[in-house]
């Protein structure tokens, strides 16, 4: 049959030609691992339970229900209720959109801004990049939460302030990554063919060396919002940040670490919600990281 | 070997310079409204503002403002503290010592038990040691402080009645406070030293000292352990970064008069010249660590203090 003969080694030619490009490569190695595949779907029906929380909990997380109050945890209310009977898995889940907010958005904001200022300084080098890395250099002097405590106290505390606290603190960890690579790929000879065409600076900028600069931008990122997960939860922990009744999962330790005594549950519960998301995002970034790494098999 | 420290010295300096000028600009410029206005409170009358503003120098012109701030810097003059009113000086300075007490021991017990740690799992690569190694670091990496801070509080306290929640009478209120902070750095030290070894462990040095016969005790020590410090002590010296963060959370928690706590009261007493004071002791601190963490480098690495 040699009709069919051809027909098979043509599927295996097509086989063979299917895309194995470098985040073709990646994405099998991410699926092989199976501990972080896991991670990734619990992730995703937390966050799917946190955005749909009103669907998702029968009860007001804000509101007052004094007869219910103190109550342990019980099929009714899982994570029990506080001391103004509110329900502590339906605040869990509403905290959830703040604190996933805060992580998201702060990393997100520093990403925009670091990365034309990484790409610049490692471009173009001599006076821009000393600039922009001494400034970076001087963010880096102040610790982190500590410069974050700071500029939210004078910026004033509420959840846009900490968003941008949280970014400040974080570009120079993101604008050092992107300039190191950067500077690798600018030498390479494909970006001398780009430049020999024609192409301008700004073209070779964003199209072919950021394209290099996405894949531990991805790792560092995922790293970065759940780090600024647990700072914008440590600020409203300390009472800067999200004020109540707004339930936050950093404001609700903050309120039962009064009641640790008698009512554990209040603390205890937001405590391991958050621990979980943080857990989870790191165990998918070490994930990614090793994915990207040629040199770790899968 | 002089020269290169002489270098990192020099840079220190005006990075130093620096930070306190930001300092001096967010507070005196940046800060939305009346400084005057913000440290006398909103029941304040207008000559007591006016008083305030002419006792600190906010009615001159900011340069000079600013010389006479850096000026009295200089002097270890950070003003007075609105709240003691007393020299902000002598308030941190009281504080001070706890802070350091607490950040120092984190460090080493967190340092001590996260190389452990690593070198063991990187040793036992690919066995149930090391994949319990990588579970509870992960684990321990990812829970926050205030967190577990209060997890420690309820089982070592509340539960087994061991240890004192708050207070400063005795080392038995440092334990939970410094467990609080050398957890995340154990974690933080483990996986970084497991990586890092793993690495050193398939160079080929390695395999010559295997090859020549030496034991796996003087393998270990000797060859793979000072190579894969490199990195760690880098980390080591910026995590220092990251635990005065945590103090200010683990003080507040357990209720030791430390410098972050110290900051967090002064912020809710709109308390300027002491956040200032505070803000500018900190950041100075974390340089002079890296300034250290850099000279050891050197002397661990010769590569460094050629290059």
């Amino acid at each position: 049959m040699p009709e069919a003969r051809r027909r098979t080694q043509t599927e295996d030619w097509t086989r063979a030609a299917r895309p194995t490009g470098l985040y073709h490569l990646v994405l099998l190695k991410f699926a092989r691992n199976r501990v972080a595949l896991a991670g990734l779907i619990c992730l995703a029906l937390l966050l799917l339970a946190i955005l749909f929380a009103p669907q998702a909990t029968p009860y007001d997380p804000i509101g007052k229900n004094t007869p219910e109050r103190n109550q342990a945890p019980s099929l009714l209310h899982p994570f029990g209720t506080d001391r103004l009977g509110r329900d502590i898995a339906s605040r869990v889940l509403y905290g959830g959109r703040v604190s996933l907010r805060v992580g998201f958005m702060s990393i997100g904001l520093a990403v925009l801004v670091s990365t034309p200022l990484g790409l610049i300084a490692g471009f173009f080098g001599r006076l821009p990049d000393n600039v922009i890395m001494r400034v970076m250099d001087l963010i880096l002097a102040f610790p982190g939460l500590i410069l974050a405590i700071w500029l939210v106290s004078i910026l004033g505390s509420n959840i846009n302030n900490v968003i941008i606290a949280i970014a400040f603190f974080s570009l120079p960890t993101f604008s050092r990554l992107i300039r190191g690579i950067t500077l690798s790929i600018r030498e390479m000879e494909y970006v001398m063919a780009a430049r020999s065409v024609g192409a301008g600076s700004l073209r070779i900028m964003f199209f072919h060396i950021l394209p290099g600069v996405l894949g531990p931008m991805i790792v560092l990122t995922t790293l970065g919002v759940s780090g600024a997960i647990v700072a914008g939860a440590s600020l409203s922990f300390l009472g800067l940040g999200v004020r109540p009744p707004t339930p936050e999962w950093g404001a609700m330790l903050a309120d039962g670490r009064n009641y640790l005594r008698t009512q554990w549950w209040i603390a205890v519960f937001p405590g391991m919600t958050i621990t979980l998301v943080v857990l989870l995002l790191n165990i998918i970034g070490d994930a990614l990281r090793d994915a990207l790494d040629p040199n770790v098999r899968a | 070997m002089s020269q290169y420290i002489l270098r990192r010295i020099a840079i220190a300096f005006p990075l130093i310079l620096a930070v306190t000028t930001v300092v001096f600009i967010v507070l005196r410029v940046g800060l939305p409204g009346d400084p005057a206005q913000i440290m006398a409170g909103d029941r304040a009358s207008p000559e007591q503002i006016e008083l305030i503003r002419s006792k600190l120098g906010f009615d001159r012109p900011v340069l000079e403002q600013y010389f006479i701030f850096m000026r009295n810097l200089a002097r270890g003059d950070l003003g007075r503290s609105v709240k003691f009113r007393e020299p902000v000086r002598g308030v941190i300075a009281r504080a001070f010592p706890f802070t350091v007490t607490l950040t120092f021991l984190s460090v080493a017990v967190g340092t001590a038990i996260g190389l452990t740690i690593g070198v063991i799992t990187a040793v036992y690569q690919r066995t149930w040691v090391d994949n319990i190694g990588i579970v509870l670091t992960v684990f321990f990496f990812s829970i926050p402080t205030f967190f577990l801070g209060l997890l420690l509080i309820l089982i070592f306290s509340v539960g087994l009645r061991a240890l004192p929640v708050q207070g400063t009478g005795s080392w038995r209120h440092f334990v939970l406070p410094v467990a609080t902070l050398a957890v995340g750095q154990s974690a933080l030290i483990a996986r970084l030293t497991r990586s890092s070894m793993i690495e050193v462990l398939s160079a080929d040095y390695v395999r010559t000292a295997r090859a020549k016969g030496l034991a796996q005790r003087r393998v270990l020590s000797r060859h793979a352990l000072r190579n894969t410090l490199i990195p760690v002590i880098t980390v080591v010296g910026l995590s220092v970064g990251g635990l005065l963060g945590g103090a200010v959370i683990t003080e507040s928690i357990f209720g030791l008069p430390g410098v972050g706590r110290l900051a967090i009261d002064a912020i809710s007493n709109r308390d300027y010249p002491m956040i200032q004071g505070a803000v500018i002791l900190v950041a100075a601190s974390f340089v002079f660590v890296n300034l250290i963490v850099d000279i050891i480098y050197a002397f661990v690495d010769p590569r460094i203090r050629y290059a």
